[in-house]
């Protein structure tokens, strides 16, 4: 039985590498149907068999599976290995994922389905774009599978570099347009920051517990609790809060915390459908996930947890703020998942993980819907993005219309969504949290509500609702022969399909496991919390079914803060729509601040890119230019032509100059001798 | 009995005019190769001086090689002078300084 599971974890990952490989190298063979088909089918395999892991991990609570596949290499002792570890934890991340991706594929067929943009004319490298597309996407899943499922550091390092450089080619999918090639080198550059410090988390895991295998560095981890690292003269750190640290820097980098958060926004130049697999749903939340399960080692660290309790909070609320101001219907999106990440790590650093991966996966499920919804707006306006000129299109398309409503109400934390269970959660959390900054941090995941509502229902009312600005923008091409507006239309059944699939679990997945998950004992011992931080063990005291909660939730402040912002927008968009403006130009030094990100792309354009370009020009003019080429290279040319010069006088060409050297030669060497003895 | 000293004294005094002739010369290439025959001569006077006061015939044997290489560098010496003079119309020391650097 267990091998048969072996096996099947095996195939988990090898049908979408299958699936990636086939469209991928013969997409021009197989053709656009074929390459789709199969990748699908990949992913679908892939699904089903994480149902049976599924059912095998959690509805028979069977234990868990961990085998190791293939050993890479044995050096001092220390084994590198390829393993799966399928605990709760991880069985929860590969069927969200494996579901989210399938989705996904589905949509894509619909999405890309007019995509003409291609390689460059003349390009060896063929005309086979939408294969490429479905060949990446595949690749993405078997590479975020191999990130939840590894047993140990290396192969988890590997999924983490896997996943990015797959974000990193889809970033830059439409690669005519140089916005989505600066995207997605800023987003590699970015993470590279993260990725540097979580290698260096690794190598230190590597130092202290000789082993990269989860388990024996969990069991280990208790004894090492004490030990303290001397990281420059003089001071002292404990060796959890380093590697701690540093491995969160990693996540910090993966899912977008400030300050490294700056490539997600500029990730929107990706097409739509992996923005909701890749920057919403699933990599983005690799982070949230690795922290969720090294959690027997934060657990040892309170400054770490403070640290990311603070940061959690810091993204959690100001990059809400940044979703306000946006007019692209996709970066509200983005702005939105940013904070809604901030969400997640508050919940980590408060050591309610439970409550994190819950909100990681009621997450996965909206966001994911709020994004294809997005997409399937984008494309009934022939790819318009700016939802100034959008409006009204409730009538036009109804199934975007509803799904997205509960994709909103579900972000929003309406009592009975998915995301009202999660988030409560966490805000629940937090406040019983007694780890410095859990103050600050409940203030802020409190305002983001009203943001999140303030945001969410202005991009619900700007776009489904209002007066049809779509016609206004038509007018200017009368020109061209277009008498008549293009109306926006429904979409047609791949792209709606997963939208319905998707909003099922929006609705439903938070009540079916908030008891489980939240308060109960469901991740067993993949999440082990300290009984001195175990915040979610207080509030399972007053936890009453999940239909209390919901009654309970009608009378809390998230509720009315989030009606509030529900309200906001509906005033400021619906009834008065020539206040914005008028708040806008009062307030235009906050507006400013706003619309440039608090000025951190245009500091790290100064300062890290400037920064390096001066570094580098300094190496060159004076180390390159000047001391190896200069002093070294031309330097020693120059010295001994300048000797040759004034050497060359002692050879004046006549004999007797000559012969007196000579003389004068031998007479020194007679002395010499005399001299000597 | 003359004693030894004489004959090395007299060595050293040809030598050193031969060297004198080597430097100071500036004109006659010709000169050059008698101050160099000199210089020899001088040698060989050191030679014979010891030779007959050692008792040893080994060095009178060396003045006799000595004698003859110097007529073949003689020789040859004034035979590249002629080249020289063919090619340079001139046996000027002062002129001859194309190795000058």
């Amino acid at each position: 039985m267990l091998d048969n599971l072996h096996n099947v974890n095996i195939a988990i990952v090898a049908a979408p590498l299958l699936g990636a490989i086939i469209a991928g190298l013969f997409g021009g063979a197989i053709g656009r149907a074929g390459a789709h088909t199969v990748t699908i089918i990949g992913v679908a395999i892939a699904f089903l068999l994480s149902l049976v892991m599924f059912n095998h991990v959690v509805i028979q609570d069977a234990g868990i599976v961990s085998h190791s596949v293939y050993t890479w290499l044995v050096s001092d002792g220390i084994t590198f290995e390829v393993g799966f570890l399928v605990d709760k934890l991880s069985v929860m991340m590969m069927v969200v994922v494996t579901f989210v991706s399938l989705m996904v594929h589905v949509y894509t067929i619909g999405y890309m389905a007019h995509d003409e943009e291609n390689w460059p004319e003349g390009s060896g490298a063929g005309k086979n774009s939408y294969q490429r597309f479905f060949s990446y996407i595949s690749l993405f899943t078997f590479s975020m599978l191999m990130l939840v499922m590894a047993n140990n550091f290396m192969q988890l390092f590997f999924g983490w570099e896997a996943v990015g450089l797959v974000s990193y080619l889809l970033i830059g999918f439409w690669l005519k347009r140089s916005s989505a090639t600066y995207a997605n080198l800023k987003a590699f550059l970015v993470n590279r920051v993260g990725d540097f410090g979580f290698l260096l988390g690794i190598a230190a895991v590597l130092m202290y517990f000789n082993t990269l295998d989860y388990a024996a560095v969990f069991n280990a981890a208790e004894l090492q609790k004490d030990l303290v690292i001397s990281l420059w003269p003089g001071t002292e750190w404990s060796v959890m809060t380093v590697i701690c640290i540093l491995l969160f820097v990693g996540a910090m980098g993966k899912s977008a915390q400030v300050p490294l958060h700056v490539w997600l926004p500029d990730s929107m130049e990706g097409p739509t459908p992996i923005s909701a697999l890749i920057h919403a749903a699933t990599m983005v939340t690799a982070g949230i996930f690795m922290v969720a399960r090294m959690s027997p080692l934060f657990e040892l660290s309170e400054t770490a947890l403070s640290f990311i309790l603070i940061i959690g909070a810091i993204t959690a609320l100001f990059m809400g703020f940044l979703g306000i101001i946006q007019n692209d219907i996709k970066r509200v999106v983005a702005y939105s998942t940013l904070s809604q990440l901030g969400y997640m790590t508050v919940a980590l650093g408060a050591s309610a993980y439970a409550a994190g991966v819950f909100h990681l996966m009621t997450h996965a499920f909206f966001k994911a819907l709020l994004f294809l919804a997005a997409g399937s707006v984008i494309i009934a306006m022939h790819h318009e993005q700016d939802m100034r000129r959008m409006g009204g299109l409730r009538k036009y398309m109804p199934i975007t219309w509803i799904t997205s409503l509960i994709g909103s109400l579900a972000l929003i934390g309406t009592p009975g969504f998915a995301g009202f269970f999660s988030k409560d959660l966490i805000i629940e959390a937090v406040h019983a949290s007694q780890l410095p900054g859990a103050g600050f941090a409940y203030f802020c995941v409190l305002a983001g509500v009203f943001v999140t509502a303030f945001y969410s229902f202005r991009m619900y009312f700007l776009v489904f609702h209002g007066k049809e600005r779509f016609r206004d923008a038509h007018h200017g091409h009368d020109a061209h022969g277009h008498h008549a507006v293009h109306e926006p239309h429904e979409t047609p059944w791949v792209v709606t399909l997963p939208l319905i699939a998707l909003a099922i679990p929006s609705v439903l997945a938070g009540g079916m496991y908030i008891t489980d998950m939240g308060f109960g004992n469901f991740f067993g011992s993949a999440i082990q919390v300290l009984p001195q931080h175990d915040v979610l063990g207080q509030l399972a005291q007053d936890y009453h079914g999940p239909w209390g909660m919901v009654l309970h939730g009608f009378l809390t402040a998230p509720f009315w803060l989030a009606l509030a912002g529900v309200v906001t927008a509906w005033l400021l968009y619906m009834k008065y729509t020539h206040v914005p403006a008028l708040i806008q130009a009062r307030l235009q030094f906050l507006h400013t601040l706003l619309e440039q990100k608090y000025y951190a792309d245009r500091f790290n354009d100064w300062f890290f890119a400037g920064g390096s370009r001066g570094i580098g020009r300094l190496l060159w003019q004076w180390g390159d230019v000047r001391l190896i080429d200069g002093l070294l290279v031309n330097g020693s040319a120059r010295t001994v032509g300048w000797l040759a010069a004034v050497v060359r006088h002692v050879q004046s060409g006549y004999l007797f100059h000559y012969a007196f050297a000579m003389i004068l030669g031998l007479l020194l060497m007679f002395a010499l001798f005399v001299i000597a003895g | 009995m003359i004693p030894l000293s004489n004959y090395l004294i007299l060595g050293a005094i040809l030598f050193c005019i031969s060297m004198a002739g080597v430097f100071i010369n500036r004109k006659n290439l010709i000169i050059l190769l008698m101050c160099v025959e000199l210089m020899l001569l001088a040698v060989n006077m050191n030679f014979i001086a010891f030779s007959h006061y050692l008792g040893d015939t080994g060095g009178q044997i060396f003045v006799f090689f000595i004698l003859t290489v110097a007529a073949a560098e003689a020789a040859i010496g004034l035979a590249i002078l002629v080249v020289l003079f063919r090619n340079r119309r001139s046996i000027n020391v002062a002129d001859l300084d194309s190795l000058k650097g």
